[in-house]
Formats: structure tokens, C-alpha cells, sequence
């Protein structure tokens, strides 16, 4: 199981500075926009905070993420490496690759060889956990070099569309839900 | 490493081993590129706070109000500075990546054009502003960085990058 930090005053805060964009890129789609979270610097801090506390002194050495904005500032407070996971062709250099389905389709996701050793412990973060699919591939990708996927931490859960369900019992901490009324 | 417009600070001890951290990958991502990798110097926790440290140093009393950073790799460190010197974060992204309303500025490749894209309102008149990115070749992206900026009624005062290609023209 998973917690998230419902009582926490700051994440009050936090939520009411996501913009939600209708139609986004297609119709259906209610389109989370993190960047009005990133212009409120005390919303921003905040966001970093709670997972610095949340992993800081627990010995994660690594840091992966997909997205660039929340994993770095992360890693440097909790004296981690970052490690960015990038679509293909992106990462210069020897690369391993771990594909993943989407809902129509395919894609696949790199890491550097020889960015994390066996052995470390790395936690995985993104803006949002929709389906997993990208979550699950990036600890693949982890798990594959002997890295121990401690935990995944996302600002956003969808929690309609059951990622957490397909992370196949890996803790997820999440920040904000968001549910379709 | 030296900022757009000014000198760097030769005997800044931190500088040897920034350097030193950053992997060239030959013919990347096509031949005849000496590809610079920053990617080695996130996975130093140390030089990677050193690099954040001395930009942070240069800009936590000069009124910044707005960090620009163009995506991906100006994402490494845009935001870790923002948070640092408590600035907004921008993000300044390829074409269709940012939801709603954008302004768009296209810039010349060597072969063909690109488009960087900002949202509307991110920026105001009278921000003052600074555009990090991982590096600096012909200036081009920057130059469309800092037009977008402007578009916005920001104040553009200081381009910010890991590493000058001293062989490209400003």
C-alpha cells in the first residue's frame, strides 16, 4: 500500500495551483498542467519538500525520471545522482532500451549503461501516474541493471485509470489525486 | 562554462571538476558532432550542486523574478535554480508540448527551421529574466528564448549555459 499525505496543509496549496486543460492534445483527455504549479515558487518548494522528506536519509542514491522538473531538485537535496530515462535516440552513448505498450501502440524508454550500479537503491519519479505503462518500464529498466526500485513518487495519480494497480505491488506515493467529477 | 554575455570566473575551483564531468560522445547524433554530455555530471551529486551553486551565486541578489529554461536539457537545472533563488520557472518547450494558449518564435536551423513555444502569461511586464540551457552553439535557440521573453514584456538580463562552443560565432 501506498500513502498519500491528504492532512498535510501544504498540499492544499499544491493542488489548487495545477491547471486542468480540457481537450488536451485530444479530445477526452483533461490534461494536468504542472506549469502553473512552477510559477508559484512557494507551491514549488512545497512540492519538492514533501518528497525530499519524504526520502531523504534512506539511503536512495538514485534518482530516474522521465520528466526533468521535479526529479533533479530531489536528487540534490537528498544527495542522490539524477538519472534521466529518454525516449529514443535522445541519450548519447550506450543505452539500454525497455519497450512499453500504450494504448495504441507502442513505446520505449533508455538509460544510460553504467549510470546505476547493482546494488543501489533508486526511487522513480514523474509529474503523473496515469496507466503505469511508463512507471513500470522505467523500473524494468532499473530492476534490469540490479538496482532496487524502492519506491515510485508522483505529484499526480489518475486514480481512474488504476496505474497503481499495475505496478505489480511497488510503493507509490503521490502528492494530489485527481478524479473526474 | 561562461555565461552569454560575460566572462567566466577563471579561478573558480569548482570549474575543474564540472569540466572534467561532462562526456563527449564523438559523431553524435550524427558524424562530425562532438556531442557534449552533461548526463555524467548529474550523476556526480557534487559537481552537479557545484553547478547549480555557482549560478545561484550569480543570480540570488539580482531581482530575478523568472527562470527560463529550454527544454529538455535546460529543464537539468532551470528549476533547481529557480527554487533556489525563489524565481518562477518557465519552461520553454518545442511546438505542441505545452497546453493552452503559447507564443511561438521559430529560429534557423543549419538545415531548416525550428519552433520554441512559451505559455501565455507566464511572464509579465516588468519580470526580470535569465534563460538557462546546457549549451550554447550558434546562439540560435537562445536567441528565440530571449525574444519570447521579450514578447512577454520580461526583461531578459543574463543567458546562463554549462558550456560555450567557442568555435561557433555569438
Amino acid at each position: 500500500m501506498s500513502a498519500y499525505r491528504d492532512e498535510d496543509p501544504r498540499l492544499h496549496g499544491i493542488k489548487t495551483k495545477i491547471r486542468v486543460v480540457p481537450h488536451f492534445p485530444k479530445s477526452g483527455i483533461m490534461f494536468q498542467d504542472i506549469t502553473t504549479l512552477l510559477l508559484d515558487p512557494k507551491a514549488f518548494k512545497d512540492t519538492i519538500d514533501l518528497f525530499v522528506e519524504r526520502y531523504k536519509g534512506k539511503n536512495i542514491s538514485v534518482v530516474a525520471a522521465r520528466g526533468f522538473i521535479f526529479g533533479p531538485p530531489i536528487a540534490l537535496a537528498i544527495g542522490a545522482k539524477f538519472v534521466p530515462l529518454r525516449k529514443p535516440k535522445k541519450l548519447p552513448g550506450k543505452v539500454i532500451s525497455q519497450e512499453y505498450i500504450l494504448e495504441y501502440g507502442r513505446d520505449c524508454l533508455e538509460m544510460h549503461v553504467g549510470a546505476v550500479e547493482a546494488g543501489e537503491r533508486a526511487i522513480v519519479v514523474d509529474d503523473l501516474i496515469a496507466t503505469g505503462g511508463t512507471l513500470c518500464a522505467a523500473m524494468d529498466l532499473l530492476e534490469r541493471v540490479g538496482a532496487e526500485v524502492v519506491e515510485c513518487a508522483c505529484v499526480i495519480e489518475l486514480p481512474e485509470l488504476k496505474g497503481r494497480e499495475r505496478l505489480n505491488g511497488k510503493p507509490l506515493y503521490v502528492l494530489v489525486e485527481y478524479l473526474e467529477v | 562554462m561562461f555565461s552569454k554575455h560575460n566572462a567566466p570566473k577563471p579561478q573558480d575551483p569548482r570549474l575543474k571538476a564540472i569540466t572534467e564531468a561532462i562526456r563527449v560522445v564523438p559523431h553524435f547524433p550524427k558524424q562530425g558532432i562532438m556531442f557534449q554530455d552533461i548526463t555524467t555530471l548529474l550523476l556526480d551529486h557534487k559537481v552537479f550542486k557545484d553547478t547549480i551553486d555557482i549560478f545561484v551565486d550569480r543570480y540570488k541578489d539580482m531581482g530575478i523574478s523568472i527562470v527560463a529554461g529550454v527544454e529538455a536539457r535546460g529543464f537539468f537545472f532551470g528549476p533547481s535554480i529557480a527554487l533556489a533563488i525563489g524565481s518562477k520557472f518557465v519552461p520553454l518547450r518545442k511546438p505542441r508540448k505545452l497546453p493552452g494558449e503559447v507564443i511561438s518564435e521559430k529560429y534557423d536551423l543549419e538545415y531548416g527551421s525550428d519552433c520554441l513555444e512559451m505559455h501565455v502569461g507566464a511572464v509579465k511586464h516588468g519580470d526580470k529574466a535569465i534563460v538557462i540551457d546546457d549549451l550554447v552553439a550558434t546562439g540560435g535557440t537562445l536567441s528565440a528564448a530571449i525574444t519570447l521573453l521579450e514578447r512577454g514584456g520580461a526583461e531578459v538580463v543574463e543567458c546562463a549555459c554549462i558550456i560555450g562552443l567557442s568555435h561557433f560565432k555569438d
